[in-house]
């Protein structure tokens, strides 16, 4: 979402009146974003770009928002980096808890649902809107993506896009994406979209981030920004 | 054992969020109260005294080169001219603090002397990862109101590392790193002139023409250049590194000699000061 003053309004006794410290030094740190994930026949494709902002200065700008909870489930963070970074810690610890104790590899389903049980249970307090892909042996081996939107809500969609820019390409999306489709084409169908978002959406900008899962393993690859496709004619 | 030890996990975890609710809305109430209190009475609350500031670091070819500026204020004055923002956090770990001078003084100290406990229990050199996490779960459990903005920075056993850490609790592992008011200006001369394994003497030049960005073109940051290296096994806190701003000599002496004002009477009145009581606490050294 783009970025979004957590703080609350009154209550903040320090002032700001004389201060000679800039107001965005205290704007809290969102992530703006777009994000976004695929599913294909053996895997997930993952991508995101790469700003983080306070306000409207760009406090990284390769941020890694794709974050790995375990060796085959990754998640998409959008919203506010200190709050997404801190339900992904703690599912990170909750799901190598979990796995440990079943002696075998967690369910995408379960990282979603832990995800779930921290944003729905402190959904007042928290903006944070996750998507979390992976791979499982579930149903003979397949990806999977499970959408948790600010609020708490969980849904399995085999295609997914978040945050403040994916306004921008559902239309894209709507009418790009079709059942069936090969991990490459995943892959290009992810960096158009990641790249139309950024070119319009101010909060999202910098590299386009993508990674693929699968039995295999993840791979990960980062377009730099003369790499990515043009589609403008000027 | 294992289900003691999930058991004090799962309240950890618990903790890290529930912690969040409770104190929001102490906090909120009691601010509130206070404020509302204060202005009844016809005075506002004083400001916290701010560091203004530009700190930065980077990391070099062979460690963290940390630099940071002078000035404290509140408000519209300089409080401290030449105040110390590098801080301690462990032997091969330093901090820049901007924000809340009083949040980063404590927030640093408190850090340092868990990371201590830590370091003692583990019988290794503190990791900076374990100092970020340790940073980054405070202050996400006080939701940002604890004003501290660092720049954290150290050499352990899997190299140099440097994070930015934000009041709300966010990190950021970066090869260079600006905060605090002057931090656009500092960050304007380091993607300039940033370049990945550079040799100690470039990277403290950098740092220090950084941090000298901010100080000049920054209201909120002022006087010395600060500079702390950190390599293998050697720290060099180096404070100051660079007088920007040195006061000007006075050229002409104002003191009066003696005997210039003329005395007319002269009348000496000896205080009558005694012993009033004296204690004696001896130490039980047996």
């Amino acid at each position: 979402m783009a970025a979004a003053a957590m703080v609350p309004i009154f209550g903040q006794n320090v002032s700001d009146k004389y201060d000679l410290v800039p107001d965005w030094t205290s704007r809290e740190v969102s992530t703006g974003t777009t994000i976004m994930a695929v599913e294909y026949d053996g895997g997930v494709v993952i991508g995101a770009d790469s700003r983080t902002t306070t306000g409207a200065y760009i406090a990284n700008r390769v941020t890694d928002k794709l974050t790995p909870i375990h060796d085959r489930i990754f998640c998409c963070r959008s919203g506010s980096a200190a709050d997404t970074q801190a339900i992904a810690d703690v599912v990170t610890y909750q799901l190598g808890f979990h796995s440990i104790e079943l002696d075998e590899p967690p369910l995408v389903e379960t990282a979603a649902n832990l995800f779930k049980a921290s944003c729905y249970r402190y959904r007042e307090e928290l903006t944070a809107g996750i998507l979390v892909a992976g791979w499982d042996r579930r149903k003979g081996g397949t990806g999977t993506v499970y959408c948790v939107p600010i609020g708490g809500m969980l849904v399995r969609q085999p295609v997914s896009v978040g945050g403040s820019g994916s306004s921008y390409i559902y239309g894209f999306m709507d009418s790009n994406y079709k059942p069936g489709l090969s991990k490459d084409q995943c892959l290009e169908l992810t960096a158009a979209a990641l790249s139309l978002a950024m070119e319009r959406d101010g909060s999202s900008g910098g590299v386009v981030r993508l990674a693929s899962i699968s039995e295999e393993g993840v791979e990960r690859r980062v377009l730099l920004g003369n790499q990515l496709p043009k589609f403008s004619t000027h | 054992c294992l289900r003691l030890f999930s058991g004090i996990w799962s309240q950890l975890c618990k903790c890290l969020f529930k912690s969040l609710f409770f104190l929001t809305i102490t906090f909120i109430f009691r601010n509130a109260l206070l404020e509302g209190e204060a202005n009844k009475v016809g005075c506002s609350l004083p400001a916290a005294r701010k560091t203004g500031t530009t700190i930065c670091g980077v990391v070099f070819k062979d460690g963290i080169v940390l630099g940071a500026d002078t000035r404290a204020t509140e408000g519209m004055i300089v409080a401290d001219k030449n105040c110390s923002k590098i801080h301690y956090i462990s032997p091969n770990i330093y901090c820049c603090g901007a924000g809340t001078a009083a949040d980063t003084e404590m927030t640093t100290q408190i850090i340092s002397s868990n990371l201590e406990l830590h370091a003692l229990s583990t019988g290794r050199l503190p990791r900076v990862a374990t100092a970020n996490r340790m940073l980054k779960q405070m202050l996400f459990r006080y939701q940002g109101y604890i004003g501290a903005a660092l720049v954290l920075g150290g050499v352990d056993c899997n190299g140099p590392h440097l994070y930015s850490i934000y009041p709300h609790g966010s990190t950021d592992k970066l090869p260079y790193v600006t905060m605090g008011s002057g931090s656009l200006a500092a960050m304007a001369v380091f993607e300039d002139r940033y370049k990945p394994d550079m040799e100690e003497e470039d990277a403290k030049r950098l740092v220090r023409d950084a941090i000298a960005a901010g100080i000049f073109n920054d209201l909120g940051s002022g006087s010395n250049i600060d500079l702390c290296v950190i390599t293998k096994g050697k720290v060099d806190y180096i404070r100051p590194h660079d007088e920007a701003n040195k006061k000007g000599v006075r050229t002409g002496d104002y003191k009066y000699k003696r005997g210039t004002t003329g005395v007319l009477t002269k009348a000496v009145t000896p205080l009558a000061l005694e012993v009033v009581e004296e204690t004696v606490q001896t130490m039980d050294t047996s």
